[in-house]
């Protein structure tokens, strides 16, 4: 994956640069020493890596700003962190970038049970997000398989979903304001703890820009009362079509599972290898999952049963306690884990409308022996974003060369199939260069607009999203300003 | 003007030499400079899969007929666009596009979301006349910037939208009200945060003073329609007097389209709050009449001709829209809660960029 040359220029200011972000931080909020700028070199996508220049770690809005009105001032490129768990290369450093990382900033600022919100500091780690508001029986919908780690912050700017999205909506439908800091220092506050901010969509376009247009530093969030109970439902099929079919009756019934989840028999096999699960042997798997009382709970899963019957399956297991619940969600939970133990892996993360399922599966498969390299599926089929698991080995040369080469197939064939090339992940530096099969120049150009507005400059995460020859010009000319 | 294809409507916008007033329906005439450009030619429901939720249409297409296509499917738009014919006196027929451009959210927003959170992609003629599509067709897309929400509710003023994709819902099987008897708005928007802070799903909260009940929707399919019903009537009975309302579509559709208004004389303010502050924003705004939706969140206000709302509310958290007024009242006051400046100068830039000879609905929006 290619990246822009570091600016000599601005390496050559570095000692100038540390003194005067000395000025306006504590001692140990500017890391500068190259061992430890190490820390930084990589996100969770570890295939490319690259140290900083410099990482800071402001406390305070107040310190965010001073520090990107000192970077602007100095025409340093700047990278927002929050965990580093991006699966897209999203904080991925260049070297001559500055990391700007909100870990420290974890604090909650409001609770408000009356208004359904919370305020919080955007380093604040998602599960502690709804830890915050347990008590209360209250939690925040959005949850994202890595949510132990990953910060609001970096929900924010992936516009991260989770398991549960095909009911509660993604980040953006649970995000009701932010404070952000503008590349040139500016403090904005956008949205707060009402419906609807007034204006242009600001924060809609906000969410899910990668750290493009500003420092997200603190965030309003929506939060609503748990559930009574939930429970799920396992079915397995012999065909992937039909269970493709299955995953349509259910959703046009009218019942709005919290769930459902697909795996092919590659994921079935890893994981029931892996943690004993008790799934059946099949060529696919859904578990669907209800909420509400006991009573409201068997009138979903009698309707959702009645369905598969329909679609002859193999097994169909309603969860008979906690435990059984427990065990069928390992299986499932541990799918990235159990695929990691038989190889290394890149997983995926196109979507694709629902009707287009079998389809898109048959094609995988076919291109999976055109490469050599197995694919397992498992992802969220109630909205269609699929994971393919590619499997490859990182110690064989070429491998991992082929690999991207078919991961890159099957995101294409997911836009052919009418969806997109990532439906949470983001694009990051590793769907960048595909961008131009989904959108034409002049949709890049509209969003570059966007970019233009807040980032004249160019220095927030410049190298990301966008192919390097379609922002070309615009970082250029920064580099020329300089 | 009135183009019939996109590529029609593009090379319009291209050929434009001054500014226009964008209508669907003109179910309220917009005001402003320029000539009309209409987008009723670009009529249609182009794609419509009922098992993936999704619709696509061309943004022309008048919402009764996409209603009637999802009816038909046993489906629906959740976030329950209003019909603002009976409060603005107007007449036509109201547009998927205005709608979305207008970002027109009803009270099942509380719960389902608003329009904008049902809009999967767009596509729009810019200012220069340039074709731009945003989004898809599917639930999850984080490929590159979210433009689809910056266009819903952006009044045409970054571009015209000429087709729009949406996520669609199933109707629900049965719906039932809470009628809670509440002395007052403090009591009303108490008894609302117990509803919406329930486990049980409350689709809709309001409160009508003259009614002097905060009213509270359940729906889904019957057995649990009524299961819910019981146990949040239960936790609402230390609140004041539960009454049942059992067909209560007729309700809600007049709290939509705010019915108590109607035929009335007087300006018209939307205000968007904290639930928490409605009662104190109530108070400040010496209303003739007042209408609660959004469990407080939503205040909806008539007041004397010419009267300047916002002055008499001050700073508060949240914005007030002039829906209603004359010409002049609304050249003077604005439409839309002027932003602080470093919104505005943000607002300003993206208009500049996406419009840059600022030939749509130009003032409206700032
Ligand atoms: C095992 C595993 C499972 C995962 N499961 C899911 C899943 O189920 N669903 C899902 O959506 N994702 C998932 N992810 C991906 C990842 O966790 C999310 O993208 C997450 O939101 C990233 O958050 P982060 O705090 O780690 O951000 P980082 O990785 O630090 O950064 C991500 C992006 O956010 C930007 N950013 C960070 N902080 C700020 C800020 N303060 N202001 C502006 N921009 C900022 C960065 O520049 C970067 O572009 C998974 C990842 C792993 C490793
Ligand atoms: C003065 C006024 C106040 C309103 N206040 C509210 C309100 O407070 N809350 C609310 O929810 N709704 C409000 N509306 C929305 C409106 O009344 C309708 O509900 C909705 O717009 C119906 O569609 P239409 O086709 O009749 O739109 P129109 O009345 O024709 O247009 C509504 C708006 O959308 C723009 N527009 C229409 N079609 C397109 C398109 N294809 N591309 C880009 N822009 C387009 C118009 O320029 C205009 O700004 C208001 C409308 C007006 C004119």
């Amino acid at each position: 994956m290619e990246m822009p040359k570091p600016d000599p220029g601005v390496l050559a200011r570095k000692a100038k640069l540390v003194e005067r972000l000395l000025k306006v931080l504590p001692k140990d909020a500017v890391i500068h020493d190259e061992a430890e700028t190490r820390v930084y070199e990589c996100d969770a996508l570890t295939a490319y890596k690259c140290a900083p220049m410099l990482a800071v770690l402001p406390s305070s809005t107040q310190e965010v700003s001073e520090v990107l009105r000192i970077c602007h001032a100095a025409g340093v490129p700047v990278v927002p962190r929050g965990a580093g768990t991006s699966l897209a290369g999203g904080a991925l450093p260049t070297a001559d970038s500055v990391i700007l990382g909100v870990a420290r900033m974890n604090e909650v600022l409001e609770t408000d049970y009356e208004n359904r919100i919370i305020r919080v500091q955007s380093g604040r780690t998602n599960l502690s997000v709804t830890g915050a508001v347990e008590e209360e029986e209250f939690f925040y919908a959005p949850d994202p398989s890595s949510q132990l780690a990953c910060a609001i912050a970096g929900n924010i700017a992936m516009n991260s979903g989770g398991a549960h999205c095909l009911k509660y909506g993604v980040t953006t439908n649970n995000l009701l304001g932010v404070t952000m800091v503008l590349m040139d220092g500016t403090v904005v506050e956008i949205g707060g703890a009402y419906l609807d901010a007034g204006g242009l969509d600001l924060l809609g376009v906000i969410c899910g820009s990668e750290g493009q247009l500003g420092v997200v530093t603190e965030a309003t969030l929506r939060i609503l009362r748990k559930p009574e109970g939930a429970r799920p439902v396992l079915m397995g099929f012999d065909d992937n079509e039909v269970a493709g079919q299955c995953v349509s009756d259910i959703i046009k019934s009218g019942i709005l599972p919290v769930a459902i989840e697909f795996m092919d028999r590659l994921c079935i096999q890893a994981c029931e290898n892996f943690a004993g699960a008790g799934y059946p042997d099949c060529e696919a798997l859904l578990i669907v999952e209800v909420e509400g009382s006991e009573a409201e709970i068997d009138s979903q899963l009698a309707k959702i049963i009645e369905i598969a019957r329909r679609h002859n399956p193999v097994e169909l297991r309603e969860s008979q306690s906690e435990e059984e619940s427990a065990r069928i969600w390992l299986g499932r939970k541990s799918a990235f884990g159990a695929m990691g133990q038989i190889n290394d892996y890149m997983c995926l993360d196109g979507t694709i409308p629902v009707s287009a399922l079998p389809m898109v599966l048959r094609r995988i498969g076919e291109l999976s022996d055109e490469y050599g390299l197995p694919v397992g599926n498992v992802f969220h089929a109630g909205d269609g974003n699929m994971h393919p698991l590619i499997l490859f080995d990182a110690n064989k040369p070429g491998d991992l060369e082929k690999c991207e080469a078919f991961g890159a197939e099957i995101l294409k064939l997911c836009v052919d199939a009418g969806g997109c090339l990532t439906g949470e992940h983001g694009v990051g530096i590793e769907k960048r260069d595909l961008m131009l099969h989904q959108y034409g120049r002049a949709d890049l150009e509209a969003q570059m607009a966007v970019k233009d507005v807040f980032d004249p400059a160019w220095l927030l995460n410049p190298a990301k999203v966008f192919p390097l020859e379609v922002s070309e010009a615009r970082r250029a000319a920064r580099m020329a300003a300089e | 003007m009135r183009p019939e294809t996109e590529a029609e409507l593009a090379e319009t916008v291209a050929g434009l030499n001054g500014p226009v007033r964008i209508v669907g329906g003109s179910t309220r005439g917009v005001f402003g400079e320029g000539q009309e450009l209409c987008t009723t030619g670009l009529r249609g429901i182009e794609l419509y899969e009922p098992g993936a939720l999704t619709l696509v249409a061309k943004a022309g297409t008048p919402v009764a007929e996409i209603e009637a296509a999802l009816a038909a499917e046993g489906q629906r738009l959740a976030f329950e666009p209003m019909d603002h014919r009976g409060l603005l006196g107007t007449r036509g027929e109201p547009t998927i596009g205005g709608v979305v451009a207008a970002n027109v959210s009803g009270p099942r927003r509380v719960q389902a979301g608003a329009c904008r959170d049902f809009l999967l992609g767009v596509r729009y003629v810019d200012g220069t006349g340039q074709i731009v599509k945003n989004g898809g067709r599917v639930m999850k897309n984080v490929t590159g910037y979210d433009l689809v929400k910056l266009m819903a509710g952006s009044w045409g003023t970054l571009g015209l939208l000429s087709e729009v994709s949406l996520k669609v819902l199933p109707q629900s099987e049965a719906e039932t009200t809470l009628a809670v008897r509440v002395p007052d708005v403090e009591r009303a928007v108490q008894v609302s945060s117990v509803g919406l802070g329930s486990p049980f799903e409350v689709t809709g909260a309001a409160y009508d003073p003259a009614a002097g009940q905060a009213l509270l929707r359940i729906e889904g399919f019957a057995d649990w329609v009524d299961y819910r019903t019981g146990r949040l009537g239960a936790l609402l009975a230390e609140h004041g007097d539960v009454e049942r309302v059992g067909e209560s579509g007729a309700v809600w559709r007049a709290i939509r389209d705010v019915e108590m208004f109607h035929g009335t004389t007087g300006d018209v303010w939307r205000i968007s709050v904290t639930p928490k502050e409605a009662p104190g924003i109530a108070a400040r705004a010496e209303a003739e009449k007042l209408l609660f939706d959004w469990g407080g969140g939503l205040i909806w206000a008539l007041v004397p001709e010419g009267a300047d709302l916002r002055a008499r509310l001050g700073a508060f958290d949240g914005h007030a829209t002039l829906v209603r007024a004359s010409e002049e009242t609304r050249a003077s006051l604005g439409m839309f809660q002027p932003e602080p400046p470093a919104l505005a100068a943000l607002s300003n830039g993206l208009r500049q960029r996406f419009d840059p000879r600022g030939l749509f609905n130009p003032g409206l929006m700032g």
